[in-house]
């Protein structure tokens, strides 16, 4: 079973992107489970959405206190609790930021400056979709074929387009790192 | 095909898919979703029904009452201070013998105010005679509100079914859920003929006064109802279910690795998943450990409960409510049944916790800590931080 958090804001679209992972992970024979946890119910409060995933049906329901891969949509929340201190040793983080972060032997850090990139490349700032393309090129767990039919089914009309450009232009930025 | 679809929504396309002709609710967190699904549907002409916006739950209660004294199916969903404000009309609506279908999104109730999970809510109308069935998960919650239209339109049952969910948990997770084909649905949930309504071309009279001569047998009825035809039917459906739509549905309870369990869970609603790893990791560490889910609350199970639960040494009832001034609900429930049904005979411990009140989170860790404590406890909360107790105790 592998977890991943995505930290962000409330309005951030931290729920969608999880549910697009979830629902492109699922395709290909897994189980998923998304949930987010609120704390104060007003937009701009810091909250989670969860994601956890496998070959067998998901029972777990508790929150994920550490993950195998995090996205961290809103880098004003290292202000609050250091989100890479939830990551397992063996980890991932992708974080929307231009700064650099630097990754230790027991996980990797990355940072894509998600909300230029976007806004370089449909004018308008959806950092999730480039931050979820860069996870698919740094993780391996989903393809982006796979998120651009969940985004196809998730999305209408210019949107699904927008969100198959811009996956793909994290997929790009990410490649640069290397495998 | 499967979709990812949050628990609210999902359960909103289900209830479509049984065609109720009158719905009406009340906003209120975290049941919202499923009437703004509906609202939705019926908005895009995809469910035929008639949304009646309310100012109130007490009045989204009586709205569904109405219509259903009128003949027609009905479906409503609420939370927590929702239910609370519904309470007095859902003992008319049981008592009126009106097969009303609700979802609770169980959720903590105030003050202080609180808009995560628990289960307190719903405990609070379980005398009302309205059949109770909680989920564990977002297709269970599907599958059961299917088999709830059935079992309260029964014509040997008429009364009201609730499915319970747990709030957030359920309602704004996304899990993989599968929708029945619409025709096997409209076998398995036929066209709703109500054996009496409000006509003016036959008066009748639903809950008017009633003396000392006749209020009791009123009462009884529901009673031997509840015993006789609901114990009946519930597993009768459930099988119905299961034959039918290919998805195994367990009727009053779910027994999990219990066969030569010593140490036995019970617990209710999606906790029970987390239990269930919990079980696992037990049981690979050589433990006899196993789990008993109760699906079906009201009416309670007790014969069944003791005999999946009598070989036992030792039985663990995890709560997500309490009735303040005694134990948890289901603790002190099983209690009884074992008293009742047990002729006497000695029983295993059952130790109480209270647990995940007000959207605590409950981890796998703190299961198998309640294990390998083995403590004799008949109210325990898990996770107190003391920290955070004021100067009433």
């Amino acid at each position: 079973m592998k977890e991943v958090i995505i930290f962000a804001r409330a309005g951030q679209g931290a729920i969608t992107t999880a549910q697009v992972l979830g629902s492109a992970i699922i395709k290909s024979n897994m189980y998923a489970y998304a949930f987010p946890h609120f704390g104060a119910a007003r937009m701009g409060a810091p909250m989670n959405a969860f994601l956890r995933y496998d070959e067998k049906p998901i029972r777990l329901r508790s929150q994920i206190r550490m993950a195998n891969y995090s996205i961290i949509v809103d880098e004003t929340l290292f202000n609050l609790r250091d989100p890479l201190e939830q990551i397992k040793s063996g980890g991932v983080a992708i974080i929307n930021s231009a700064k650099n972060f630097v990754s230790d032997k027991d996980r990797k850090v990355f940072s894509i400056p998600a909300t230029k990139i976007s806004e370089e490349t449909v004018g308008k700032p959806m950092a999730n979709t480039v931050l979820l393309g860069a996870f698919s090129f740094l993780t391996k767990e989903v393809s982006l074929e796979r998120l651009n039919e969940a985004m196809s089914e998730r999305f209408k009309g210019k949107n699904v387009e927008l969100n198959i450009r811009l996956a793909k232009a994290g997929y790009d930025f990410a490649s640069k790192f290397g495998s | 095909m499967k979709q990812f679809l949050e628990g609210a929504v999902a359960i909103a396309r289900t209830v479509a898919m049984c065609k109720p002709a009158v719905i009406a609710a009340y906003p209120i967190t975290p049941q919202t979703h499923i009437v703004e699904e509906l609202a939705n549907l019926i908005a895009a002409k995809k469910l035929n029904a008639e949304f009646v916006n309310v100012e109130s739950e007490h009045s989204a209660a009586s709205c569904v009452l109405g219509a259903s004294a009128a003949g027609v199916r009905v479906y409503s969903s609420t939370s927590s201070q929702g239910l609370l404000l519904m309470a007095e009309v859902l003992f008319n609506i049981a008592g009126m013998r009106l097969p009303v279908v609700m979802c609770c999104v169980n959720r903590a109730v105030s003050a202080p105010i609180n808009i995560w999970n628990d289960q307190q809510d719903i405990v609070t109308v379980r005398d009302a005679g309205i059949i109770l069935l909680f989920a564990e998960d977002i297709q269970e919650a599907c599958d059961l509100h299917i088999q709830a239209f059935k079992i309260a339109e029964d014509k040997d049952i008429m009364l009201p079914v609730i499915v319970n969910i747990d709030g957030f948990i359920l309602s704004h997770g996304f899990e993989p859920v599968e929708f029945p084909a619409q025709d096997l649905v409209d076998k398995f949930v036929s066209n709703y003929e109500a054996p009496y309504k409000l006509d003016v071309d036959n008066p009748m009279t639903f809950g008017p006064l009633s003396g000392p001569e006749y209020y009791l047998e009123t009462r009884y009825a529901m009673q031997k109802t509840m015993e006789n035809e609901v114990m009946k039917k519930i597993q009768a459906v459930a099988d119905d279910f299961t034959k039918n739509f290919g998805r195994k549905s367990f009727g009053f309870i779910e027994k999990y690795k219990t066969d030569d369990a010593e140490t036995i869970f019970v617990s209710m609603g999606s906790i029970c998943g987390t239990i269930k790893e919990s079980v696992d990791d037990l049981r690979n560490q050589g433990e006899k450990v196993g789990l008993v889910r109760v699906i079906t609350y009201r009416p309670f199970p007790s014969k069944i409960l003791v005999n999946s639960l009598n070989n036992a040494k030792k039985i663990c009832v995890i709560d997500k409510s309490i009735s303040l001034g005694l134990n948890g609900i289901l603790f002190t429930e099983i209690s009884a049944a074992f008293y009742s049904n047990n002729n006497g005979k000695n029983f295993p411990k059952i130790s109480g916790y209270v647990s995940g009140l007000g959207g605590r989170d409950v981890s796998k860790e703190e299961i198998i800590d309640i294990f390998k404590q083995n403590k004799d406890v008949e109210t325990e909360f898990l996770g107190v931080n003391k920290e955070n107790i004021g100067s009433y105790i």
